[in-house]
């Protein structure tokens, strides 16, 4: 039971690192059509300045208060990035997915090539609150902290994007555009300020992840952003492009799928078990479990 | 350039458009004005009708000159375009499936009051519905929804592409009442295949073939003209139904 317990639970925070990634790629993809390739460096990105203003309150850097700061920062600095790059690359190349792949790949590679150039290679242990690196007995199993703190943040940005998308105009015009964009653009809308909207928002959400990727795992390292992105990508298909509830739903069963399998099976196979995940809903349904069939306008 | 090519103040003035859809080009130097009224954009399916509607709206590239009453607007990019008074119908409705009616209502109001009042006039079912996902109302709904997307903003000239489309003959009705209603205070340009509602609402014709302006003119010469209709529109590929 306490096993069942531990790897539900940290499935779950799991899955919340999954799903603040996933969120804004499948609204900048529903939205805009783009494949962000280079959404995992707004999340490497976010997580080493995140690590970089804790750090340099020494002796207090694993305080609350230097915590707090380093989620915003992480956030802030995710969003920032995003804005330059959807401002000065993405925005000449609407249209134009290829070119799109090749400079947000590049992007990615660039960003992970900074870091390490910053940073170094070898992973940083990221400055928490004790309480943090303590266990919580849930039901007889020793829950770590942080997995609490992951689920909690990812709930939080559940409820802000449903609020966002539910009850704002803005909302209502990225659920618009998801499905038909030059539609919106006829109803007399600027729709591309809301594409920098939308990337700046998945922006900061990755920074965010990458400041949690960093609580979650203990450190940090230029590679945390892209291995997390892979499994992004797979949440976003599984879930449905443009929606934010399918992105929940799959980061949560990606997550929870890994965890188990990996545990009662052999390490290794929770990674194969949702690539064949993906293969069935792609056979299947492949729009994904919860978007509607997309059309290309 | 005769004098009949030269831009006046009509609520549209279109001079020599050119459209292109990817390299292929659709559109070659289409002129013609929207005066009063309702004016019907004719022609064979394929000769550029639909293109004629997006390119004024900037949705696919073109180049020309285009005046809403007397401003250009050929240089603006189509959210612009709207602003400046233009509503758009689109071909196949386009309402958004996955919003509500009221939702799909509040997206399309430019302005903070709407002209609920004459949308729910002409269409109670839109507030009965009001709570509805758009994509499960049937087709003549959706029309319903198309058509008071344009119908609550205050427009200089309305752009509706064939709104009778694929409707049952009593929801025809209801719709070429409210387009009767709409022209009365806002020009119409009404791509529409059926000729009976032509003859019904339509002041003037612009009739294209080739994506070239074939005919220019009033409607009711040119549907009593049977050699024009029929060497124009297609002999077998039209009803006319008197009305």
């Amino acid at each position: 039971m306490s096993v069942v317990v531990l790897l539900l639970i940290t499935g779950l925070g799991l899955g919340a690192l999954y799903f603040l990634a996933a969120s804004g790629l499948s609204l900048i993809y529903g939205l805009m059509r783009v494949l962000n390739f280079a959404h995992g460096a707004f999340l490497t990105l976010g997580g080493y300045l995140g690590y970089q203003v804790a750090s340099s309150f020494g002796p207090e850097s694993n305080s609350w208060p230097v915590f707090l700061l380093s989620l915003v920062v992480g956030a802030a600095s995710g969003a920032m990035f995003a804005a330059v790059v959807e401002l000065v690359l993405i925005r000449r190349l609407y249209e134009r997915e290829i070119e799109q792949v090749l400079v947000t790949v590049g992007i990615g590679l660039a960003a992970v090539a900074l870091v390490i150039g910053i940073w170094g290679s070898d992973a940083r242990r990221y400055p928490a609150p004790a309480w943090m690196s303590q266990a919580t007995n849930v039901l007889g199993a020793q829950v770590p902290n942080s997995r609490f703190v992951c689920i909690l943040a990812a709930v939080v940005v559940f409820a802000f994007l449903s609020l966002l998308l539910g009850r704002t105009r803005y909302g209502l015009i990225i659920r618009a555009g998801v499905e038909n964009r030059s539609m919106v653009a006829a109803l007399g809308i600027d729709v591309r300020r809301s594409f920098t909207a939308v990337f700046v928002l998945g922006g900061a959400l990755a920074g965010l992840g990458g400041v949690l990727a960093g609580l979650y795992n203990a450190s940090l390292s230029p590679g945390t952003g892209d291995s997390l992105l892979i499994f992004a990508f797979i949440v976003v298909v599984i879930g449905g492009l443009g929606s934010v509830r399918g992105a929940a739903v799959a980061a949560v069963t990606v997550a929870l799928l890994q965890q188990f399998a990996n545990y009662y099976a052999a390490s290794g196979v929770g990674d194969l078990m949702v690539v064949l995940a993906l293969a069935v809903v792609l056979l299947v349904r492949p729009q994904g479990l919860f978007a509607r069939s997309v059309r290309i306008a | 350039m005769n004098a009949r090519d030269e831009p006046d103040h009509s609520a549209l003035s279109v001079r020599n458009l050119d459209a292109w859809i990817g390299n292929q080009q659709i559109l070659h130097s289409v002129t013609f004005d929207v005066g009063e009224g309702v004016t019907a954009l004719l022609g064979r399916n394929g000769v550029g009708k639909t293109t004629t509607l997006r390119a004024l709206l900037g949705l696919v590239r073109r180049c020309g000159e285009v005046r809403l009453a007397g401003d250009r607007i050929d240089d603006l990019p189509t959210h612009a375009v709207v602003v400046r008074g233009v509503g758009y119908v689109p071909e196949n409705r386009e309402v958004f499936g996955s919003l509500t009616v009221a939702e799909n209502l509040t997206l399309a109001a430019r302005t903070p009051h709407p002209d609920l009042d004459t949308v729910h006039q002409l269409f109670p079912e839109l507030r009965e519905r009001a709570k509805q996902a758009a994509g499960t109302l049937s087709g003549g709904q959706q029309q319903m929804v198309a058509l008071a997307r344009a119908l609550i903003n205050d427009n200089t000239i309305l752009l509706i592409d064939e709104p009778t489309k694929g409707l049952a003959p009593r929801i025809v009705e209801e719709v070429a009442a409210a387009l009767r209603v709409a022209a009365a205070r806002t020009p119409i340009l009404l791509v529409e295949q059926d000729l009976a509602v032509v003859e019904t609402l339509a002041d003037d014709v612009v009739v294209i073939a080739d994506g070239r302006v074939a005919h220019r003119g009033p409607a009711r010469d040119f549907l009593a003209d049977q050699a024009a209709v029929t060497s124009l529109l297609g002999v077998g590929t039209r009803e006319v139904t008197p009305s």
